[in-house]
């Protein structure tokens, strides 16, 4: 765990909700909590990388650690600035420190500008530089990232996937940012080309002493990239801790089950996995007490797990996990059994193995 | 190689597009076969031409692609390109069946899965209407959905993408169709919801005894689920063998290239090993060998002629020049997935 002088970012119960309409066939609902009390810190220069499945609440987190969407309730602050009491004018210079780089490389660019406006954009827009310093800038800035500079001139649909990435990449690059967050920066890509990014994204943060939040779903690209994992289920961080403590010995049931169920690139082997019961619940309608309580798997599941809710505490040090059936919690055996528990909290390990796979 | 017995056999398959931008060449002599009750995966980057491959096996390719004259795919021993609109369309389904990777687009939003589900039996099997509907809910069930009755009545967007990949899982399996091609079944789906599709579809096909040909970009996905392997790059099947020779021996400068570029857990590395570049467009593949703008071991041979498939040992094949220079090959040091 980063300690308060060296984190760059902070977050403290940031809770977003977002109020639904009736569609064509529901009633009017609960509002989504698409997040629900979400803290964390990212240290300078680290790499912090935000896992979970879809709609668990990753991409909202990212934009509103940047304030492109304002929290429901909760704080952000930024080196030390607390965003919230930023007045516009502020809040613009503070912008050109943190920056977005999108999943999609197809949807994230102008297809009406050529590549080298694009990077440009930002460097005008803050006043960064002008005219001929400004177009230096930017053919060093699509060199930096792999891009032939006199490529400037072109249109997007003349790129293939991997090189508008990296024009994504130069645009956040061009206001010479300390903290980006990568949403799904790769997912799109194939194997080969995600490969040349990846690399190219350590890099950078090699040379520019950069922080990341890494947004991502393939976890076998996580451990590539981060230096400490959060993960998410239904808009809360259920487990919290080093990228090494996270694969060797994922303690929250959800993170377990996450990691057996990646698939293994060895023909000569068969993963053992934890299935888990039924489907996602809807983040409208989150479960009662621990929201993964209806698909757990811990063998000390109990009733006490449908009525309270488990704080994300220290299980060792630096170890976050909001589970109160592996031990320490904070949360009593004794105040388990008053809201029902029937099964005394153990610590469940199950050996993520794999099994020699029959010919 | 071809089998007698294969229960698909594809030869010479070409599809091209003729458009604006000149002729792209999506699939340009592709070979290969499917045995029955086996696993094939077809891998390879996007646009290598795996589902116009797919979809040329339906003959569902429509203008301004076209299979050319010449290309052969023979099914339980009948030539599917000489078939009349109305014997293919029996066959679709009902022998041969397909799932999509994105199920909104497969399913239609104005009816209910259940009635999606029993429509199948009703075409295919003549079923009555109540017949067809009690059949469709025994397979929902078998999917694992849960509460099948209630949940037939949903309509799709009523469904998670998981459970909506399960209802076309129960599409195409309800027949027990020969073969199943699954285009990117999983791509959209989270790790967890993956495996257990995943899972799914190896139960269902131990029921049925149905083969499948599983198109996918991912190798975990290809390395828990085939028995053999078909590498697509630039329209062609660079690579097919074994899964576990794949993995351990690859004979193609490309098939190496993509198991070493892979992250994976376990093997943390402080650079992948990219491969240069990107694919090129169907309308422009280089002269000779299409990979060798992006190849380490490329030289004045693979420019001036275009590698044939050529048997590395029984069962396994490569487009490589390098599989009949034995020096270089020996140079070039391919090697599989690092440990
Ligand atoms: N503008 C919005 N209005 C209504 N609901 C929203 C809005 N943005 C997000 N949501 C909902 O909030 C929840 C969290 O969404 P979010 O995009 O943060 O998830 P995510 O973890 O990034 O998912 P994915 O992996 O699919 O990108 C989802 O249920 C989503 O539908
Ligand atoms: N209707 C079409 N008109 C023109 N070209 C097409 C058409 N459909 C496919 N192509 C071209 O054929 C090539 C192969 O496409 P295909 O969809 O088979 O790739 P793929 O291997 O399935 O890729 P992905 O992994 O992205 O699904 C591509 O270059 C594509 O541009
Ligand atoms: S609190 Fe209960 S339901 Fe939640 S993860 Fe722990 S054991 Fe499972
Ligand atoms: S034929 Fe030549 S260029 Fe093509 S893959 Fe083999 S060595 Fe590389
Ligand atoms: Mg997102
Ligand atoms: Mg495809």
């Amino acid at each position: 765990m980063s300690d308060a002088s060296t984190a760059l970012v902070r977050a403290r119960d940031l809770t977003r909700h977002f109020a639904v309409g009736g569609g064509l066939f529901r009633k009017p609902s609960n509002p989504i909590r698409a997040v629900d009390g979400v803290s964390l810190d990212i240290a300078r220069g680290e790499t912090l990388a935000l896992v979970g499945e879809s709609g668990s609440g990753k991409t909202t987190t990212g934009r509103m650690l940047l304030h492109l969407e304002r929290p429901t309730s909760g704080t952000v602050t930024f080196d030390g600035t607390d965003l919230a009491s930023l007045d516009a004018k502020s809040m613009r210079a503070l912008r050109r420190r943190m920056q977005l780089v999108f999943q999609d490389p197809f949807g994230s660019l102008n297809p009406r500008m050529t590549i080298g406006d694009t990077v440009k954009e930002g460097l005008l827009i803050h006043h960064l530089a002008e005219g001929a310093a400004a177009d230096a800038r930017t053919r060093a800035l699509l060199d930096e990232v792999g891009l032939r500079p006199e490529w400037a001139d072109r249109y997007p649909h003349e790129f293939s996937g991997g090189q508008r990435q990296r024009v994504g990449i130069a645009r956040a690059l061009s206001v010479g940012p300390d903290f980006i967050v990568l949403d799904e920066p790769v997912s799109a890509l194939d194997v080969s080309v995600q490969a040349q990014v990846i690399n190219l994204l350590m890099e950078l943060q090699r040379q520019r002493s950069l922080t990341y939040l890494f947004i991502a779903h393939d976890l076998s690209v996580v451990e590539h990239m981060a230096d400490r994992v959060a993960v998410m289920y239904l808009g809360r961080i259920v487990e919290l801790a080093t990228r090494d403590a996270i694969f060797a010995e994922p303690l929250h049931p959800y993170t377990q089950a996450l990691r057996s169920a990646v698939p293994v690139a060895d023909p000569n082997v068969r993963a053992r996995r934890i299935v888990l019961a039924g489907e996602p619940p809807s983040p409208a309608n989150p479960p009662s007490g621990c929201p993964f309580h209806p698909r757990c798997h811990h063998p000390a599941k109990d009733e006490s797990c449908a009525r309270l809710v488990p704080p994300l505490e220290e299980k060792a040090p630096g170890r976050l996990v909001a589970c109160f059936k592996q031990p320490p919690s904070s949360v009593s055996w004794e105040a388990q059994q008053a809201a029902g528990g029937t099964r005394a909290p153990t610590l469940h390990l199950p050996v993520l193995a794999t099994d020699a796979r029959p010919a | 190689m071809t089998d007698t017995t294969a229960l698909l056999e594809v030869r010479d398959l070409a599809v091209y597009f003729r458009g604006a931008a000149g002729v792209a060449r999506a699939v340009d002599g592709v070979s290969f076969f499917v045995d029955k009750g086996e696993t094939v995966a077809l891998v390879g980057e996007s646009g290598s031409g795996k589902s116009v491959t797919a979809l040329s096996l339906l003959r569902l390719i429509d203008p301004p692609g076209r299979i050319e004259p010449g290309s052969v795919i023979r099914f339980e021993g009948t030539d599917l390109l000489a078939l009349d609109e109305e014997r293919m369309r029996q066959l679709r389904g009902r022998r041969i069946a397909m799932v999509f990777q994105e199920p909104m687009t497969a399913l239609n939003p104005v009816f209910t899965v259940g009635d999606q589900v029993a429509e199948v039996a009703r075409i295919h099997e003549g079923a009555s209407r109540a017949d067809a509907w009690k059949r469709a809910v025994q397979m929902l069930a078998r999917t694992g959905i849960a509460d099948a009755e209630r949940r037939a009545r949903d309509y799709p967007h009523q469904l998670s993408g998981g459970m909506r990949q399960r209802v076309l899982l129960a599409m195409a399996l309800l027949l027990s169709p020969a073969l199943v091609i699954a285009d990117e079944p999983t791509t959209a789906l989270d790790d967890t919801i993956q495996a257990q599709i995943l899972d799914l579809l190896r139960t269902l096909q131990q029921e049925t005894g149905s083969a499948v040909l599983l198109i996918t970009h991912d190798f975990g996905v290809v390395a828990e689920m085939a028995q053999r392997v078909l590498v697509m790059y630039g329209g062609q099947v660079v690579e097919a063998a074994p899964v576990r020779t794949l993995f351990a021996a690859p004979a193609h400068p490309y098939t190496a290239g993509l198991l070493r570029a892979m992250p994976r857990i376990g093997s943390r590395r402080t650079r992948l090993d990219a491969i240069p570049g990107t694919v090129p467009p169907a309308t422009a593949w280089p002269s000779g060998c299409r990979f060798r703008d992006r190849c380490a071991h490329e030289w004045e041979k693979c420019a001036s002629e275009a590698p044939v498939p050529i048997e590395v040992a029984p069962g396994h094949v490569a487009r490589c020049h390098l599989v009949s220079d034995p020096a270089r090959r020996a140079a070039a040091n391919l090697a599989g997935a690092p440990t």
